[in-house]
């Protein structure tokens, strides 16, 4: 095996390749530093330097890799929020499968009443999943389908609520101001809820990554993150960035289109496919 | 959250200014501050070393004028060198589609925006240019996309290829050069469902799509807040299917559009147009310096 002195080339080529994962140059000086510390000058491998960068990244994330939190309460309210084609309703079809398997008593609410023919793909989910799915005309106000759908949810005696919304950009101030009316609406019906606003964002996003996780938290209270599209070259290092400045949990992420394909976040594993590490 | 370009230089330039003349070590420490910047603005890292070291070639040689400061003649190195990379041949908008029916191919990973896009360009073609629009999705992967495009075209008055389910993404294609040519269309698109670049059954579909299509234009829809990964889209749609030109999405967003660099540099094929929203009338054509200014914040 060939030993390279860990000096400043190298760190810089660490460093560019850390930024090749959509990190940011922040974060990824900061992982490299820490990863140097001690080490400068030492021979090390390759594959030592990514197994030790890619500790450094487990060491960041395993504290915010968390499943989505269930409580006691129901209907528990989950309301998922997110860019526009973030992975919104194909990751509400994978989560109702999830918790309809575990037991639970789902329903949806498709409360994209916005794009065309978003209502028809959330009931093909729907359809997959064997949950119902609630639904309001196209263009009808989605603070008052949310509100609906959880009297609907409670009557039924569901266990979860999934609500879907339509895609907005965070700097879009009316449709954030939709999105902040339409958790009004829901605390007026539960001061609780929703007990869980979950954040969907694609991986192949870069920086504005952090913004979208800025906005959409002051807009809408994120109590966590899904990253979609794990499964495409990206390799969704900003999500390291967004670790270090936000710490929102991550509760899964999507690895394809297909029901099943909604896993766990596991940070080592995460952290070696950043690095272009085999599985350990 | 991010320093912007003018700002990041404005820094190091306001230091060199008040040097007089400009040391290589000068540019040297100016372009570190350019390459951050263009990271930092989701420019892809391979494409932000060759801008960065094309521009220092480019300053090196260059003599500074007396009615210009150093650091102000390199911001304007760094603002056109941009701009030339950005700005494809042609006419801006342009799209080749004579010889009706003129197929359109549009490609591009899940959720970049094809079929919205795909409606987009057909009212425009339908109302700029009088021309007489059939949409086709091929769509068979993705809940109701083929319902998607056709309420869109209910909406715009454009005519989408009737929904025969069962049929694979060629035999659809068949069928719309079929009904365009009989129809008496200009022009037929082509929406494809989104895929990865990686995934090797749905590249092989799109070539075979091409293939029986042979479109007069193949764009790549992109999204504009894409970050690094940018090349590898930009490289393996190029390499599998021959793209004519690129659009971004979402450029009605916050992002600073660094992926517009990386489209240009890998793939040399021109940004026709930037989506700016989720409404039917919200494209318009690419203007360089528009997105020079927005990547280097200025
Ligand atoms: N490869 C891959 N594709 C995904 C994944 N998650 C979602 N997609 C695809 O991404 C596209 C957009 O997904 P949607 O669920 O419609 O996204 P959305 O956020 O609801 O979109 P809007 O409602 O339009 O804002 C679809 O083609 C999905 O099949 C994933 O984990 N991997
Ligand atoms: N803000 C904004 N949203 C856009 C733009 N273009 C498309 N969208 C939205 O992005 C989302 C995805 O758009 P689609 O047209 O369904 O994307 P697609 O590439 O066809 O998606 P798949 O078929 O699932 O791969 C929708 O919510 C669109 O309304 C744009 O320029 N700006
Ligand atoms: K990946
Ligand atoms: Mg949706
Ligand atoms: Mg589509």
């Amino acid at each position: 095996v060939v030993r390279r002195v860990l000096d400043d080339e190298m760190l810089e080529q660490l460093e560019e390749l850390l930024i090749s994962t959509d990190m940011g140059v922040d974060t990824a000086l900061r992982v490299t530093a820490n990863m140097a510390e001690g080490r400068f000058g030492k021979r090390l491998s390759v594959e030592e330097i990514k197994r030790l960068l890619a500790a450094e990244v487990a060491r960041i994330m395993d504290p915010i890799a968390k499943p989505l939190p269930l409580y006691s309460k129901t209907p528990q309210v989950v309301l998922v929020v997110g860019v526009n084609g973030s992975g919104k309703t194909t990751t509400i079809g994978k989560l109702a499968s999830q918790f309809k398997a575990a037991g639970k008593n789902v329903v949806i609410a498709a409360g994209d009443t916005f794009r065309a023919a978003a209502v028809e793909q959330l009931q093909v989910w729907g359809e997959r999943a064997g949950v119902p799915v609630l639904t309001a005309a196209q263009g009808s106000d989605p603070a008052s389908l949310a509100f609906d759908a959880m009297g609907q949810a409670e009557r039924d005696g569901a266990d979860l609520l999934l609500i879907d919304t339509a895609g907005r950009l965070q700097n879009r101030g009316d449709l954030m101001e939709e999105l902040a009316k339409i958790v009004r609406v829901i605390r007026k019906k539960d001061p609780s809820a929703p007990h869980n606003t979950l954040l969907v964002l694609d991986a192949t996003t870069g920086q504005n990554a952090l913004n979208q996780v800025k906005v959409f938290q002051e807009i809408s209270d994120v109590s966590g993150l899904v990253m979609t599209k794990l499964d495409g070259t990206a390799k969704g290092g900003v999500l390291v960035a967004l670790a270090d400045k936000f710490g929102l949990p991550i509760h899964a992420i999507g690895v394809g289109e297909q029901i099943d394909d909604l896993q766990p976040f596991d940070p080592q594993e995460f952290a070696d496919a950043l690095m272009g590490l085999d599985p350990q | 959250m991010f320093e912007n370009l003018s700002e990041r230089l404005s820094g190091v330039f306001d230091r060199l200014t008040k040097q007089g003349a400009l040391s290589e070590e000068d540019v040297k420490t100016a372009l570190r501050e350019v390459r951050v910047a263009l990271l930092e603005a989701d420019v892809s890292l391979p494409v932000a070393r060759d801008f960065v070291k094309a521009v220092q070639d480019k300053a090196t040689g260059q003599a500074v004028t007396k009615s210009i400061t150093p650091g102000q003649q390199v911001v304007k190195i760094v603002h056109d060198t941009l701009i030339d990379v950005l700005r494809g041949e042609g006419e801006p908008g342009s799209l080749k589609i004579d010889n009706a029916p003129a197929p359109i191919l549009m490609v591009g990973l899940q959720g970049s925006g094809k079929t919205t896009t795909t409606a987009k360009l057909a009212k425009r073609l339908k109302d700029r240019d009088g021309k007489r629009v059939l949409m086709a999705s091929l769509d068979v992967n993705r809940p109701a996309a083929m319902e998607q495009l056709a309420i869109l075209g209910v909406q715009i008055g454009v005519d989408t290829l009737p929904i025969v389910k069962g049929e694979n993404p060629v035999q659809i294609a068949k069928r719309a050069k079929t009904q365009a040519a009989m129809g008496g269309y200009d022009v037929y698109m082509l929406d494809t469902a989104g895929r990865l670049s990686i995934d090797e059954e749905l590249m092989q579909q799109v070539e075979a799509v091409r293939d029986v299509s042979n479109p007069r234009e193949t764009l790549l829809v992109v999204d504009g807040l894409t970050g690094q990964d940018a090349v590898q889209t930009a490289e393996n749609f190029n390499d599998r299917i021959g793209i004519s030109g690129v659009v971004l999405t979402r450029m009605d967003g916050d992002g600073r559009g660094g992926a517009a660099l990386s489209m240009r540099a890998v793939t040399g094929k021109p940004i026709k147009f930037v989506g700016l929203g989720e409404k039917m009338d919200a494209l318009e054509t690419f203007e360089p310096e528009r997105i020079a200014g927005r990547i280097l914040g200025m």
